[in-house]
């Protein structure tokens, strides 16, 4: 039984067959980072891939292996298919060493996204760590299509150093456009005139309209723990506080039981949770 | 006696370079070289992908130049090999080890635990000959390592793999997980529970395909530790099913004497309590 | 799959099993069923009744499984063995697919189509269990075609327990002895004589193949009191009260410690578990760079591997996958599937080299055991 790419990515009853895509393009994004830009092979290639902020999808090199990633691009679709790649495992290594034209599997989009039909006529802060701006920035580009939809619209992101900030050509006209952005470096570089500290203190500062505040927050366990406790602090109601968990996902489709966390799989259940839901366990030690 | 192989003698028709393998042999028992001359049927791919410019046992070729990919059996035992693992490392651009001799010391590291004069006096008529460094050491102990393969020998279906992974220019990677997901993967009964045989498969890593269970033999461990093993809790077992201190000792001692979490094992009736 | 709404019963005599075996093979079917093999009774493809560990028995008790003569020529004197049904309906090995780099093209090539199996011999337990694994595999957001495709065509044949292990609380489950629906046809073994009760249209249909008779009362009256006598004989018991509360409430409790220093994480537990369904998928590339399967395999909570992440591991020691293993199994995966994970067949206890035994554990997280 042999069907070629493009015959089988009609076949869509079977969870575990890819679709294939060809790279467009990779923009370095900082160091041992880098945006790819993907298109479909299939007869579906003139359509955008339609996903929702804070989808991923599972990217496959043939011979090597999948990893899930987040979709990075505006979710109206007119920028392609994007995932930013930090180039950290054994597949992502790999991925580093494409060239444009190159063939990969996608499956996907997966997950539960982030809660944009609760934002409107709310504040909106965003808090981001490091890689943690890639899963987010689809939902700045929604916002700032609306803005008017909103109420003010902020985002703090925190990285190590300067350069490691993603996206920083576009942090002016996401300005320009209404958004208070607060960047903040562990590590200041030259040049840099901006906040240097953890992005949870800078939280600390934000004002904000507690009870009419939603919160989304994407990077490192630690980080999105002391937002979470900061906001709390600051009088956001638990069910307005989102974050994005990250665990060994390997088949997106809750049938392989890598990424549990207590009762939920983050693959369906997540990535994005309403903070109560998973608050219990996210305190249990390596559970 | 081995032949070198006609199916990898150099190519007759000119073509683009291709990456240079080289099998180097330390202090061991050819098992593991032998190995990749077993692949048979995928040696033809082998050589078609790259030029196996060092290989005692299968070419003639003179040492020379330097290796995209090094395949290194045997511990390093004398002065000699040290300088020869240096020159090899400065030679490669990505070290292998094969096998429990080149990663652990290997079966001649039992000799670690005694005085070398004394064994070199009982063992050669003419001690004079003989040069031996203090202990039987791993590749590791010397030069940076890139990959370990476990296993005496090796399993060259996992060679395999990495060979091909390496060739594509991807970080290889194996399964150091208990040996017993591999036999239970095959259906094969644990021969621990069903006979009370002393079976060294929860300790030790996968790698074999769980040959010996297959032949409904008990697993001696000749892989050596998984990933963090709990192998003083098996060997208290062992002694449970009445394994006596000496035979569970032998057993964490004999492959892998020098990994530590085997070496545990092997004392848990030397008065410490696990 | 089971069901239909025929339903009756009947007798045949213990040579019909061969016809039986003999109709389905001729039917298409790959009949799988117990049988001895390394020490052990396996389940696996039944050519005859002469394949069946007829006359034999098994002792079961934590860390240790034993055959044993028995004096009869019972067919299934057994209780259950390493192997469940798993092994046909989730392969433990199974190429998803291969993957060939053509020219400009990535070219996916489907695995071969699945077998028909008939299962000859499903305890009560392994009925729950098949169904429990429906759940997983069949009823959520995404569907395995893989084993859909086996589930769809296999053939239940069940066999109600006579007997049980010292390693067996099927009745603290709700799960046995006795086969409770889920089956095409369900034997209960007498000494001379099989009474039989059909499960569905096509169990029906493959009664009708053998030479059989109608049931009378004394029949039923004798399959109710071996039913009773095997579950009075169950020894182990496991309270899943308070589920799955008790697990949540107790997940830094010092028993986890304790039990940590005796697993070896060996993963014996969850490979003999006929529900758990933790798998991983392996590429397996070959020499040339040109084809690669996508190559499922059994995976388990206790291989460290399972939970790596970039920069480390979600449980990096053997007390939190220990505790994974048994929360998921008796508390979560009630959240997960509305359903226990657990059937109470015993194979974890029988088949953990150490002899660990969920039910004491539970009942030591309870604070009803002394430490």
């Amino acid at each position: 039984m042999t069907a070629t790419a493009r015959e089988v990515s009609g076949a869509a009853g079977d969870p575990y067959l890819p679709r294939v895509f060809e790279v467009r393009s990779i923009e370095p994004q900082a160091p041992q980072v880098a945006t790819f830009t993907l298109a479909a092979t299939d007869s579906s290639r003139d359509l955008p891939f339609a996903f929702q902020p804070g989808q991923f999808n599972m990217i496959y090199l043939p011979g090597l292996g999948e990893v899930a990633i987040s979709i990075s691009g505006d979710p109206d679709g007119r920028e392609g298919l994007k995932h930013t790649i930090r180039f950290i495992g054994r597949v992502t290594e790999a991925l580093s060493r494409l060239e444009p034209g190159s063939l990969l599997g996608v499956r996907g989009p997966y997950g539960a996204p982030w809660p944009l039909d609760q934002a409107a006529g709310r504040d909106v802060l965003l808090v981001a760590g490091g890689l943690g701006m890639a899963p987010l920035r689809p939902v700045v580009k929604a916002l700032l299509h609306e803005p008017s939809r909103y109420g003010r619209l902020s985002l703090v992101y925190g990285g190590r150093q300067p350069i490691d900030l993603l996206f920083a050509a576009e942090f002016a006209g996401w300005r320009d456009q209404g958004l208070q952005l607060c960047p903040i470096v562990d590590r200041a570089g030259p040049g840099w005139r901006g906040e240097v500290g953890v992005a949870p203190a800078l939280v600390h500062q934000i004002k904000l309209e507690p009870a009419n505040t939603l919160v989304m927050t994407c990077g490192p366990e630690i980080m999105m723990h002391y937002t979470i406790a900061e906001v709390l602090a600051k009088g956001v109601p638990g069910q307005n506080i989102f974050l994005s968990l990250e665990r060994n996902m390997q088949c997106a489709v809750g049938l392989c039981g890598h990424c549990q966390l207590g009762p939920e799989f983050l693959c369906i259940d997540g990535p994005v949770f309403p903070y109560p839901r998973v608050a219990r366990y996210l305190g249990v030690a390596h559970f | 006696m081995i032949q070198p192989l006609p199916i990898i003698a150099e190519p007759s028709k000119p073509r683009k370079p291709r990456p240079r393998l080289g099998v180097f042999k330390f202090a061991s028992c050819d098992g593991c070289q032998l190995s990749l001359l077993d692949c048979e049927d995928q040696l033809l791919d082998v050589a078609e992908k790259v030029e196996i410019a060092f290989f005692r046992e299968a070419t003639r070729r003179p040492l020379e130049g330097t290796f995209d990919v090094a395949l290194v059996e045997g511990s390093i035992s004398n002065s000699e090999q040290e300088a020869a693992i240096r020159d090899v490392r400065a030679r490669s651009r990505f070290l292998v080890c094969l096998g429990a001799c080149a990663s652990h010391g290997g079966i001649q590291a039992l000799r670690n635990q005694s005085k070398s004069e004394e064994l070199i006096r009982i063992v050669y008529a003419d001690p004079s000959t003989i040069e031996l460094l203090d202990q039987s050491h791993p590749a590791s102990a010397y030069v940076p390592v890139d990959l370990e393969l476990p296993g005496c020998p090796i399993n060259k279906d996992q060679l395999i793999e990495v060979l091909a992974w390496t060739l594509a220019g991807a970080r290889p990677m194996i399964h150091r997980h208990a040996l017993c997901l591999e036999c239970k993967r095959r259906g094969l009964v644990c021969v621990l529970v069903a006979r009370g045989e002393p079976c060294l498969g929860p300790a030790t890593s996968t790698g074999c395909g769980a040959i010996c269970m297959s032949y409904d033999r008990p697993c001696f461990g000749c892989y050596g530790p998984a990933e963090k093993p709990n192998a003083s809790a098996l060997a208290a077992r062992l002694a449970e099913l009445g394994a006596a201190p000496d035979a569970i000792r032998r057993l964490f001692q004999t492959f892998y004497a020098t990994a530590p979490d085997f070496q545990k094992a092997s004392r848990i009736h030397d008065g410490t309590r696990v | 799959m089971s069901g239909g709404p025929a339903t009756g019963h009947a007798v045949i005599d213990k040579s019909e099993i061969e016809t039986l075996i003999q109709g389905l093979w001729k039917s298409g079917y790959t009949v799988v069923g117990p049988t001895i093999a390394q020490s052990a009774i396996v389940i696996d493809e039944i050519k005859s009744a002469a394949d069946l560990p007829i006359g034999w028995t098994d002792l079961q008790e934590g860390g240790s499984y034993r055959l044993k003569k028995r004096d009869d020529q019972a067919y299934f004197g057994y209780a259950v063995g390493p192997h469940s049904w798993k092994k046909y309906l989730f392969p433990a090995r199974l190429t998803l697919y291969t993957i060939k780099k053509n020219a400009a093209e990535l070219e996916i090539i489907a695995p071969d189509p699945a077998p028909r199996y008939a299962f000859l011999g499903v305890r009560g337990c392994d009925l729950r269990a098949i169904e429990v694994q429906d759940r997983t595999f069949l009823q959520g957001a995404y569907v395995d075609p893989h084993y859909k495709a086996r589930r769809e065509q296999a053939l239940v044949i069940a066999v109600n327990c006579a007997q049980a292990a010292s390693t067996c609380f099927c009745t603290s489950m709700g799960t046995g002895p006795r086969a409770r629906g889920g089956y095409d046809l369900a034997l209960t073994e007498f000494a001379d004589r099989f009474l039989v009760e059909v499960g569905s249209e096509r169990g029906q249909g493959v009664l009708a193949s053998l030479a059989s008779r109608p049931a009378v009362q004394a029949d039923l009256v004798l399959a109710d009191n071996q039913a009773r006598a095997t579950a009075e004989s169950m020894t182990r018991t496991l309270d899943v009260s308070d589920m799955p509360g008790l697990f949540y409430e107790n997940l830094d409790h010092p028993r986890w410690d304790q039990v940590a220093e005796r697993c070896l994480s060996c993963t014996n537990c969850t490979m003999v578990c006929p529900t758990c369904f933790c798998h991983s998928v392996d590429d397996v590339p070959d020499l040339a760079g040109e084809t690669s399967q996508r190559v499922r395999v059994w995976d388990s909570c206790f291989n460290p591997e399972f939970s790596h992440v970039a920069g480390g591991n979600t449980r990096p020691q053997i007390r939190e996958r220990y505790r994974q293993w048994l929360t998921h199994k008796l508390a979560s995966w009630v959240d997960q599937f509305g359903v226990s994970g657990c059937v109470g067949c015993g194979r974890c206890i029988t088949w953990c080299p150490v002899g660990i035994d969920l039910t004491e554990e539970t009942a030591a997280i309870r604070g009803r055991l002394e430490a």
